[in-house]
């Protein structure tokens, strides 16, 4: 009976081991043994321990003699005493599948689910020995290429999941009992990055079984948590500043490299490990949608991002785990998706036994979110981005009615989140916006938002505001007073105010992803900062054929592009750091066109 | 089946300040939090519960988190399998060394072939396994049927049951219903014709 033949099919689970019974001499063999430690003669019980004891993996006699032995202890599991066989217990739960021909793997799993069907006592230590088994042997680590241990690591781990699965049937608990120890034998992040990657593909093969209907959140907590610490584990400084022409982070990698650094290849190992982690959730949801239940499991997905992932400081990649699921089903998770982080941030009017600012990092980095995922995500319909930007602008507008403060970007933080992430949103939608009217209209309210005495325009981060401006004078969505002059500032005193200590201003959390295997699943349902700019120019180009211009007026158009170019480049970059000298500020001028993911600077750290 | 009691309590519930918008839905959270697990208390594992809130004042701890405890009335609904009890549940797995049954849906239990009385013997028909009655034919045991079992001892901390088939009270639970039913009926009869004669 093959794994992947019970694991389907759970009925078949009831008629296991009956069909290869062992001899009932060599039952009544072994369970003399057992007894007879009883009676103080404890020579075939010696000889019991001893053969399981025996590692010859290659001997076949040996291995027919464990397979005996093994298959005989499984019918005697009741003669068995915690107390008098210890030391058989020791062998049994020291033996390992890795080490064993395929019939005695078979025998130890049958043996395994005996054992802990039979008696609560050894429900724990079985499900240990099995969880154990998915952190292979160092030496199955580094053959991992050749075919014959690739075979050796599929019937070994699908023999441990169909064992888990007929426990779970057996003892209806066990899976509250498995989890905890999933989540104590999780690898830590310093170990070899294969060995966290199998154990989390494991994981994610649990959770797409029976077992995983009862702990679906736990196991994606798991994962999510070590994706985070994975992600914290890469520093800003480590991604490379810039490079036009090609990905940023492989040529960091390729560079790493080559230079041998141990530091530095340390960090390759996080930033591999984390790449193959991702890839594999993203597999992972991939067949969640093709069996029809990724809707089911994103609420659970979401639970854990909201755990784990919103109220970390600035996560760099995990998001974009949600970020995947919501393009892979985009009318049910996508738009769950934001509007759950929507209900994060309007939960910041509402009122609280607890101080207001203890949250208010949280509901500023659901709005970032927010923010970056309406306008990153290809897949979302206009409509939709119009509607959440309305829920936006209602909110500011509602603000900007009962306040009557002046500019202070500290005590109106949550006010000038909103009123970014409604320009950033904009400066990326702004066209297929406008273009509707109706869409266009409810934007109205935006200008008296903006002229307010709160003043967000002065308050947000330049780069954002200048580029809105110039968008939304291109569409004359409304009059744009000349006397906003912005200098080339990426950040300014007020927005570094109203980011906080975190500098949540500066965050955009679904700017590119910068691991290259993730990207390649994420890329084909990404706005990327050059595709807007690209349309820009398209529509420039247009006007350019009906409109005939003066020389003046187009030297003066030229220069304006000149600007435009450095105000696009400039548009989503996060500054990395404040313009502390001159050197720092004429490294950030050379900003690649491809959009850098957000960074804070040193001192907030 | 025993094993189950229905137990009025008084309980005192501590709720976080943060949860005072709604006090019932902390409270049954609370108690939520004690479902299938063994407690010593209420000496046995929380099935299910009913609480009604008896005053709207409640207790404000001192401390660095001021918890309020509210006073409730509960109904618990209690399982304890002492040894010697009676328990019945599905087997869903059977072999010549053990029956493994499912109590009430999260309880597993074990007979061992030591614990099954003679009269049963294991036996293979088309590919499935039974215990069949030496000395009543239609007394079968197998996958899916519903058993009484004798409890021997039960595991809190895993909610484990160590089962018995040895009393002669034990077996598959339709099976021994009709037999009772018969035998009242004979009684019945046998009245009767007393009666008669």
């Amino acid at each position: 009976m093959g794994a992947a033949e019970v694991l389907t099919d759970p009925s078949s689970l009831y008629n296991m081991g009956n069909n290869d019974l062992p001899d009932t001499d060599n039952v009544i063999t072994v369970r003399n043994a057992l007894a007879s430690v009883h009676s103080g003669e404890s020579d075939l019980y010696d000889q019991l321990v001893e053969t399981i004891q025996i590692n010859n993996r290659s001997d076949h006699e040996v291995g027919a003699q464990i397979d005996t032995v093994l298959k005989a202890l499984s019918c005697s599991v009741a003669c068995i005493d915690t107390t008098h066989h210890r030391r058989l217990l020791a062998a049994i739960f020291g033996m390992s599948l890795w080490n064993h021909k395929p019939h005695v793997m078979d025998a130890l799993v049958d043996l395994l689910v005996s054992l802990a069907a039979t008696s609560g006592k050894y429900l724990d230590s079985c499900l240990n020995r099995l969880v154990g088994h998915f952190v292979p042997p160092g030496w199955v680590i580094n053959r991992l290429r050749q075919q014959r241990v690739i075979d050796l690591k599929r019937e070994v781990l699908d023999r441990v999941h169909e064992a888990l699965l007929k426990i779970s049937l057996l003892v209806p608990l066990a899976p509250s009992r498995l989890f905890p120890i999933l989540a104590q034998q999780l690898p830590k992040i310093n170990k070899k990055d294969q060995v966290v990657v199998i154990y989390v593909e494991n994981l994610l093969k649990l959770e797409n079984s029976s077992i995983g209907q009862v702990g679906s959140v736990m196991i994606f907590m798991m994962v999510m948590e070590r994706l985070r610490d994975l992600d914290l584990e890469i520093d800003w400084d480590d991604i490379l500043q810039d490079d036009s022409n090609r990905g940023m982070f492989d040529m960091e990698l390729e560079d790493a490299m080559n230079e041998g650094d141990e530091d530095t290849s340390s960090k390759n190992i996080v930033f591999e490990s984390l790449d193959k982690l991702m890839v594999t959730s993203f597999h992972h949801l991939e067949t969640c949608k093709l069996d029809g239940r990724l809707d089911q499991v994103f609420e659970k997905l979401f639970e854990s991002f909201e755990n784990f992932i919103l109220n970390t400081y600035k996560s760099k990649v995990s998001q974009f785990l949600m970020f995947y699921a919501c393009s892979l089903d985009p009318e049910n998770c996508g738009v769950k998706f934001g509007s759950k982080l929507m209900d994060i941030f309007l939960s910041s009017n509402k009122p609280r036994p607890t101080r207001q600012a203890s949250l208010s990092p949280l509901w500023m980095s659901a709005v970032a979110y927010l923010a970056s995922y309406l306008a990153r995500g290809k897949f979302l319909p206009v409509s939709y981005v119009a509607t959440m930007l309305k829920r936006l602008v209602d909110e500011c507008a509602d603000y900007c009615r009962t306040c009557n403060d002046d500019i202070r970007p500290d005590a109106h933080q949550l006010f000038y989140s909103g009123c970014q992430a409604i320009m950033y949103v904009l400066c990326f939608r702004m066209r297929s916006i406008l273009d509707v009217p109706r869409f266009r209209s409810e934007l109205i309210p935006l200008e008296s938002i903006l002229m307010h005495k709160l003043n967000p325009l002065m308050v947000c981060l330049p780069s954002v505001v200048g580029e809105f401006l110039r968008k939304a004078k291109a569409g004359g969505m409304f009059v744009v007073s000349d006397s906003f002059i912005f200098d080339d500032l990426l950040e300014s005193e007020l927005s570094r105010a109203f980011g906080g200590f975190e500098r949540l201003d500066t965050f955009f959390p679904f700017d590119p992803c910068l691991l290259k295997s993730s990207n390649s699943f994420i890329s084909p349902n990404f706005i990327y900062w050059s595709m807007v700019k690209q349309d820009d120019e398209e529509e420039e180009e247009d006007d350019a054929e009906i409109i005939v211009n003066g020389d003046e007026e187009s030297d003066e158009e030229e220069e304006e592009e000149g600007d435009l170019d450095y105000a696009l480049n400039k548009m989503s970059i996060t500054p990395k750091h404040s313009f502390k000298n001159k050197m720092e500020r004429d490294r950030l001028m050379k900003m690649p066109s491809m959009i850098r993911p957000s960074t804070s600077p040193p001192e907030s750290l | 089946m025993e094993g189950l009691k229905l137990s009025n309590a008084e309980l005192m519930v501590y709720i976080h300040p943060s949860k005072s918008g709604n006090k019932l839905k902390a409270i049954c959270r609370e108690l939520s939090s004690l479902l299938f697990q063994y407690d010593e208390t209420f000496d046995g594992v929380l099935l299910a519960f009913d609480v009604t809130v008896k005053s709207k004042a409640a207790k404000i701890l001192a401390g660095l988190s001021p918890y309020f405890g509210v006073k409730v009335d509960a109904k618990l609904v209690l399982f304890n399998p002492k040894p010697n009890s009676l328990v019945e549940g599905e087997i869903v797995k059977i072999s010549p060394e053990s029956i493994h049954v499912i109590v009430l849906g999260f309880s597993a239990a074990v007979v061992t072939d030591l614990d099954i009385r003679e009269e049963f013997k294991y036996k293979m028909r088309n590919g499935e396994g039974s215990f069949v009655s030496m000395s009543h034919k239609r007394h079968v045991l197998k996958v899916g049927t519903m058993l009484r079992l004798q409890v021997e001892s039960f595991d809190e901390e895993v909610m484990h049951i160590a089962g018995s088939l040895i009393p002669a009270n034990t077996g598959c639970v339709k099976w021994l219903e009709k037999q009772s039913e018969e035998v009242s009926h004979m009684d019945r009869e046998d009245r009767k014709r007393r009666k008669i004669a």
